[in-house]
């Protein structure tokens, strides 16, 4: 545990095991028990009862650089980023979005209006519409070019948690693993590839619509693999379910672009984020239908049933490589190239 | 250190090649490689520079001599598995320029 | 796009059957040997992530024991040489470094302790980047602090060969390995019957340069690859060696490794530079172990062109943690990683005490890096 007099490092904004611990710590204090699923949880959104159903409410921060990437830019990133984390919690019908942007002095307006249009057909494919906003600009160097915080609102019937695994359970991701963060690793200048890679970023509500729809109640746990990738998305659900999660290698679907770059970095797939992807826990006896109504969307076609729930190693993601097994690291903080 | 995907040359022009891996392409330079590269040859590649060429059929060659590695290690005849093993230790030797 | 040919022929290296087939025979191999443990040392980073990255020690029979030597450059570069380029960096020059010597703890600081402060420092990926780091600032001096084994070290002879800026010079903290394997072999102790040798240095400096070492100590050295069927393939040749009794060099990796090497690189590594005795973090004084620049290349010398002041960054003693640290065994491959007291606890990726904590090559962070545990065979 770190004293007050520690600094905060860009490793606490990763997604991985030290921002986790800097939530829990500072702030999750923030937040009183409620009537549904609170702060506490540090789930992918709060869940607050209204007579019976649930108000699902989530929020987010987009600080993506480079702003306009393969495959998107960060203000599609903002949309679908909303409207996935409401969906990972079994709200797939937003109801609207918040758009709040700070902006640095000396942006284009032009590239202001992009990122426009890019929000407005983010919102279209999802099926919802921006309801409120707040602008502000500040000086020159005192921020990177733009920040687009987004906060989503849903009604649901039924709350999905990503703490409700339970041994036995499956693994099903909704495609390929590693688009996104590979996609922007790529684009650095300093690492001098060139490449196809695109990110994911997609709204994936019509997705898990389509999975609840198969599932039911067999439906039992989800999360969006952003930061910290896959692995840290089942890190914390095997960590909150306390069961132990193996996946099989060959199993994983990774393109072979994304593949390769990871292999030239020397970074794994499955640690960097995805943004247009779902991770789902269900029961066994759903496995099968779940996956078939996945591949039936156009954002599914990928799908696959990796992995499965297990009584030993609580917490522990382990890998079976089909050579052997070993345990996943959960990522520290943001991953580095390696020299190659 | 890598674990070393080899490439495939796109492009060559004077001392850098232009190599692909799997739809990733990168610049590499050819000062230290000591074949002549030529477009859709295989290079290793180690901190931006390709330090071997691999001739095309260099992985069915090296997957036989493990399938001859394993047999020569099955047998229990110690005097026929000394002679398999000379074999193997002389053809992986011959493997090299 | 993605040739098929090439896509199957990558595949070919990781295939399960041929891996259980390779892991069956060498099972019978070392049993056939009737006692235990065989140790065998491996000498490069690049092949325990191999072995940690696939699972590989699994697949291992329990009575062989495969021990990671000093195979991390960066590990064993010694404290004064990261002072060295602490203190360049303090007094104003521009410090060029590959990512892994970043936070590689010096006598009291790291580079990265150095940026913190105000030196500048950046990370490259090649030695290039740091010559256009050099054009980009003419008015500074930029200094390229070179770390990496012999295949490294071509590409900085490469560069210093082809020509310069004037403002740049070399660092060299380049590490020659087959001398290592030399004293790691001598040592008091030491139980290894036979050495596996990494593909990429073999493939500039040929098979034949472990013949001497072969002569010397009568015992088998084997060149292998870095795919897991090349792992396995060169493992099971190296045991069957040791059961033989033969004392040779093997080449598993021929469709990179031949037994002259590559003379081309061999002729410019030589030109640049000379092996040097120096001391190998941890380890020992390595006779021939350190490569340093020849005095033709004095003007790209950093060691020449500036006077360079460690003293006041060697006042401070090794912290108390730094004092339990047993790195040092570690790379000499007499203690595990999990023997320590401080891994996984006062020693992480996030807070290093040891080099072997700091570099993605180092024994400690790899083991680290795949949960502390590389063989998980008992979980279902």
């Amino acid at each position: 545990m770190a004293g007050p007099g520690e600094r905060i490092g860009l490793r606490h904004g990763a997604g991985g095991r030290a921002m986790r611990e800097l939530v829990e710590e500072v702030f999750a204090s923030l937040g009183d028990e409620v009537d549904g699923i609170g702060l506490s949880a540090l789930d992918d959104g709060a869940a607050l009862r209204l007579g019976d159903r649930f108000l699902v409410l989530t929020t987010d921060s987009h600080v993506v650089h480079p702003i306009f990437f393969p495959g998107g830019d960060i203000g599609r990133l903002a949309v679908c980023g909303t409207v996935n984390d409401l969906a990972v919690m079994g709200a797939t019908e937003p109801l609207g979005l918040t758009c709040a942007v700070v902006i640095e002095e000396g942006f284009l307006r032009a590239d202001l209006e992009r990122i426009r249009d890019s929000m407005r057909a983010a919102c279209a494919e999802a099926g919802t519409t921006v309801v409120t906003g707040d602008t502000k600009v500040m000086g020159r160097g005192e921020l990177d070019g733009i920040i687009i915080n987004t906060a989503g609102v849903a009604l649901c019937d039924r709350v999905v948690t990503d703490a409700g695994l339970e041994v036995g359970d499956r693994i099903i991701v909704s495609g390929t693993l590693g688009d996104h963060g590979l996609a922007v690793m790529t684009r650095r200048r300093d690492l001098r590839l060139e490449g196809d890679l695109a990110s994911d970023v997609a709204p994936v509500n019509g997705l898990v619509r389509a999975a609840l729809k198969a599932a039911g109640e067999d439906l039992v746990a989800m999360k969006d693999p952003t930061r910290g990738g896959l692995s840290s998305a089942l890190h914390e659900m095997a960590h909150k379910a306390r069961v132990g999660i193996v996946i099989e290698e060959a199993r994983l679907p990774i393109a072979p672009a994304v593949r390769a770059a990871g292999e030239i970095l020397g970074i794994d797939p499955l640690v960097v984020a995805n943004e247009g992807k779902a991770v789902l826990g269900v029961r066994p006896r759903a496995a099968e239908r779940v996956l078939a109504a996945l591949r039936e969307h156009p954002l599914g076609r990928s799908a696959a049933i990796v992995g499965t729930c297990i009584a030993e190693r609580p917490g522990n993601l382990i890998l079976d490589t089909g050579l052997g097994k070993r345990l996943v690291a959960e990522l520290d903080g943001e991953p580095l190239p390696r020299i190659c | 250190m890598c674990l070393g995907v080899p490439g495939k040359v796109l492009a060559v022009d004077g001392l850098v090649a232009t190599v692909d891996f799997f739809g990733v392409t990168k610049t590499l330079r050819l000062d230290i490689v000591d074949e002549k590269v030529a477009v859709g040859d295989y290079v290793l590649n180690h901190v931006g520079f390709a330090i071997r060429r691999i001739p095309p059929d260099e992985a069915a060659e090296t997957l036989k001599l493990f399938e001859e590695l394993i047999a020569s290690t099955a047998s229990g005849d110690l005097m026929a598995e000394d002679v398999r093993g000379e074999i193997a230790a002389a053809r992986a030797r011959k493997g090299e320029g | 796009m993605a040739d098929l040919e090439e896509e199957l022929r990558q595949l070919k290296f990781r295939d399960p059957e041929r891996a259980r087939a390779l892991a069956r025979a060498l099972e019978r191999e070392v049993k056939a040997i009737g006692r235990a443990p065989v140790s065998i040392m491996h000498v490069c980073g690049s092949h325990e992530q191999s072995i940690a990255r696939f699972g590989l020690r699994a697949t291992f029979p329990a009575e062989l024991e495969v021990v990671m030597g000093p195979g991390c450059p960066v590990c064993v570069t010694d404290m004064p040489e990261v002072d060295e380029a602490v203190a360049l960096g303090l007094s104003g020059h521009r410090i060029a470094t590959y990512g892994d010597m970043l936070k590689v703890p010096g006598t009291a600081r790291s580079l990265a302790d150095a940026k913190a402060e105000g030196a500048k420092v950046e990370v490259v990926y090649s030695v290039e980047q740091a010559v256009e780091l050099a054009q980009a600032y003419p008015a500074e001096e930029v200094v390229f602090f070179a770390s990496g084994f012999e295949t490294t070290a071509v590409a900085t002879a490469a560069i210093l060969v082809r020509g310069v800026p004037e403002n740049f010079s070399v660092l060299s903290a380049h590490k020659y390995i087959p001398p290592a394997m030399e004293i790691v072999a001598e040592m008091p102790g030491n139980r290894i019957e036979g050495f596996l040798a990494a593909g990429h240095a073999a493939a500039i400096t040929g098979a034949a340069v472990f013949e001497p070492f072969v002569e010397r100590h009568r015992l088998p050295v084997v060149v292998g690859g870095f795919e897991p069927l090349d792992v396995l393939a060169a493992l099971l040749k190296l045991v069957e060696l040791v059961r033989a009794g033969r004392a040779e060099v093997a080449n598993m990796y021929p469709r990179v490794v031949t037994r002259e090497g590559n003379r081309a690189a061999q002729e410019k590594l030589w030109r640049v530079f000379k092996p040097t005795g120096g001391r190998w973090r941890g380890i020992a004084h390595i006779p021939n172990g350190n490569l340093r620049l020849r005095d033709e290349f004095a003007r790209v010398d950093a060691r020449r062109r500036f006077a360079i002041d460690v003293a006041s960054l060697q006042e401070r003693a090794p912290s108390p943690l730094a004092e339990r640290c047993i790195c040092g065994d570690i790379m000499a491959g007499l203690r595990r990683p999990t023997d320590c007291e401080l891994f996984g606890t006062s020693c992480r990726p996030e807070s290093p005490v040891g080099a072997c904590m700091v570099s993605s090559e180092g024994s400690c962070r790899i083991w680290h890096t795949y949960g502390g545990i590389p063989d998980l065979k008992e979980v279902g």
